[in-house]
């Protein structure tokens, strides 16, 4: 499966003769994970492993959540209460999935800008960043109905707001809005479908995670130096990599038990302190709570949403070019949704020869603030649409679609990249101090 | 390297505080009351928690509902702790509506406190959570790591937060309070002090006091899982800082070798 030479699975006695000829599973799985890995991959590169687990615990903390949860508008919210008081273990298995989400986000965000730094979308990974982006796209799809099933507050009139985006398309908005919540406003038939696909979707994030690794492994991973591992040779390559197991799983193992002693003292000290006081009152569609917040993984999004008033020339522009079909609440609907597009087409928009951000000395500034930007538009996403907040989300705004519009393709030109080190098997000696031509770099592990 | 990851994790998690990040923080007032639940290892004053009920049986309960709380959880552990008889007793004291004999009788353990009585006053079953006290800096809830959310410190402070000024608008009078958002409310003054008689003589009957001691209660009857989960989070930081540990270092000596340094 992989490009990488290394050794392949041999089916030793007879069992294992016969099962290989009809199903070589075993040696998928083995190919799997004695994938040749690049040695130098630093602490960055976790967060796939986090990923995962996290994938398993929401999939399986669902799973028991779902036998007490009733998808009724009047039975919702209570029945999330009778699992926080009276089903045995409810309150731990509803905090591990509530503010399991935010871990998923945590995880994931760290992930993308480890891409974005690191060039992991350029040739030949476009096909593993494409896909991720999609299962980035499901997991917020996933995680925007999730928030809706408590029928608190914030899951009601958040739904309403963020529905009737889909209302802001011209002509046609009004329409797919209705199609959307399966009525002309937020009720029952929106919470059942909501139910439905949030049942659904994160068993199609898992099957896009299997092409993702699928795609990784056939490219290699990539690496800090953004050097490719030697292929000419599985001497060579042995020199650059190391297996994935046990190598890896150790490594990457030893930092999830790390994020989950975090993870485990937010859920055990402050399970509420990433959500929002508001959904613990029961929905209700005559009373608007005073601001309409998403949660905490959607602000830096909603704050590009609400960035581009009527008062902005390049929404006045844009309205007047097209005959007002693009109003200005149509253009934060695709800055939105832009902001996501623009981040999918990294790999066409970066021109730099040089693919990790390590040896590019302009871009790592550029990318540095790009991380500022990130974490200024998820706060003021959650500020009052007021001065200075809005000029704020202006300015960050704006900044995110130049770094990937103007800054990643003229710095490709502009920019003299220093040079990397020639294999990944330098840059590994060099960290840790070892002498070229010590041989034993191909390591046995400790017995 | 592990600064970095370590780095991520703690950036993400204070700037990130969505919804401690309530927009538009007020002016409100919010006293930083101690209660004896915070903290790692806090637990619920069990003593505080009866002379709560008491005050809101007394007064809270006259408009005001808990319709998520069953009577049965007030003899829970970790709770208010009442005797098995004065939970029977005390249920017996409420009429429920009964479906099956299609008529109100008197409540048993098994029953649900009765919801609200008056349509305009709000179920406190989880007001303490419902409410965040704390909101700051900027904005961005980070003192809530520290303070936590401030439910119950919000509830207390609205109901020592009367200044006695009155107004009447559109027919309804409101009165003036430093912790309420916008420092008018509809509800009147609940509290005085001295509305109450503990039977433990030594209980202040301040307003302060009480209020804090409905607060505590409050807090209760949000989160009455609260000590359990607490120490299922300190039995599972512990663990897992084990687990850690053990992987470091058998991931130390794994690498050892490749990274041609000497095995431990």
């Amino acid at each position: 499966m992989s490009g990488i030479p290394h050794d392949h699975y041999e089916p030793k006695s007879d069992g294992q003769k016969w099962l290989h000829k009809r199903l070589p599973v075993v040696g998928l799985l083995y190919d799997t994970l004695m994938l040749p890995t690049p040695k130098n991959l630093n602490w960055m590169w976790i967060w796939g492993i986090v990923l995962t687990f996290t994938l398993a615990l929401q999939i399986i903390t669902g799973i028991v959540l779902v036998m007490h949860y009733v998808p009724h508008v009047d039975m919702a919210f209570a029945s999330v209460e009778h699992i926080m008081r009276d089903v045995n273990g409810g309150h731990m298995i509803r905090y591990f999935h509530m503010n399991g989400a935010s871990l998923f986000f945590v995880a994931v965000y760290a992930h993308i800008f480890r891409g974005l730094y690191y060039g992991s979308y350029k040739a030949p990974r476009e096909v593993t960043w494409i896909i991720g982006m999609l299962i980035y796209l499901l997991m917020m799809g996933t995680a925007f109905m999730g928030y809706v099933l408590p029928w608190g507050q914030m899951s009601f009139h958040g739904t309403a707001v963020i529905t009737g985006l889909f209302g802001a398309i011209p002509f046609v908005g009004e329409s797919i809005q209705t199609w959307l919540l399966g009525a002309s406003a937020v009720g029952q038939p929106a919470l059942n479908r909501f139910f439905s696909l949030h049942y659904l979707m994160p068993f199609i994030i898992a099957g896009l995670v299997i092409v993702h690794i699928w795609a990784f492994h056939t490219t290699g991973n990539n690496n800090p130096t953004g050097v490719e591992v030697r292929r000419t040779s599985k001497e060579e390559a042995e020199r650059d990599t190391l297996p994935f197991w046990p190598y890896f799983v150790i490594k990457d193992l030893f930092a999830l038990a790390i994020v989950l002693v975090v993870f485990m003292a937010v859920v055990g000290f402050m399970p509420n302190y990433l959500g929002h006081p508001d959904n613990y009152i029961e929905a209700n569609a005559l009373v608007t709570p005073a601001h309409i917040v998403p949660e905490w993984y959607f602000l830096p999004f909603y704050a590009i949403l609400r960035a581009f008033t009527a008062e902005v020339w390049v929404v006045q522009l844009a309205d007047f070019v097209t005959f007002g079909i693009v109003d200005a609440k149509f253009f934060g609907v695709l800055a939105m949704f832009g902001a996501i597009a623009v981040m999918a087409l990294a790999p066409w928009l970066d021109t730099s020869s040089v693919r990790s951000g390590r040896y590019r000395p302009m871009f790592k500034w550029w990318f540095g603030l790009l991380v500022v930007d990130f974490f200024v538009l998820m706060w003021v996403g959650a500020r009052p649409a007021e001065f200075p907040y809005d000029v704020i989300s202006l300015i960050a705004s704006t900044y995110w679609f130049a770094y990937f519009l103007v800054i990643l393709p003229l710095l490709g030109i502009i920019e003299k990249p220093m040079t990397p080190p020639t294999t990944i098997e330098d840059d590994f000696n060099a960290h840790y101090g070892k002498k070229d031509g010590t041989a034993d770099a191909v390591a046995t592990p400790a017995e | 390297m592990l600064k970095k990851l370590a780095l991520t994790t703690a950036v993400a998690l204070g700037l990130s505080a969505g919804g401690a990040l309530a927009a538009g923080g007020s002016d409100a007032k919010i006293e930083n009351y101690a209660f004896s639940f915070e903290g790692l290892t806090g637990s619920f004053d069990q003593n505080q928690l009866q002379r709560g009920l008491q005050v809101y049986t007394e007064i809270c309960a006259a408009c005001h509902g808990l319709k998520y709380v069953s009577f049965r959880n007030l003899s829970d552990d970790g709770g208010p702790a009442l005797p098995e008889d004065q939970v029977f007793a005390y249920a017996e004291e409420y009429e429920v509506f009964d479906a099956a004999i299609d008529d109100f009788r008197s409540a048993t353990p098994a029953d649900k406190f009765p919801a609200s009585a008056l349509a305009n006053a709000p179920d406190l079953s989880l007001m303490a959570k419902a409410r965040a006290g704390f909101h700051g800096p900027a904005g961005t809830g980070i003192s809530q790591l520290i303070n936590g959310m401030g439910g119950p410190e919000y509830i207390a402070s609205l109901l020592a937060g009367y200044t006695g000024e009155e107004k009447e608008e559109a027919g309804t009078i409101l009165y003036e309070n430093t912790a309420f958002p916008g420092g008018w409310i509809s509800m009147a003054p609940p509290l005085y002090g001295d509305d109450v008689e503990f039977a433990d003589e030594d209980a202040s009957t301040e307003l302060e006091d009480i209020a804090q001691d409905v607060s505590a209660f409050l807090m209760w009857t949000a989160e009455p899982k609260m000590m359990a989960r607490k120490q299922a989070g300190l039995t599972g930081l512990i663990f897992l800082s084990v687990l850690s540990v053990l992987l470091y270092l058998t991931n130390k000596r794994l690498w050892a070798a490749a990274k041609g340094k000497k095995s431990a």
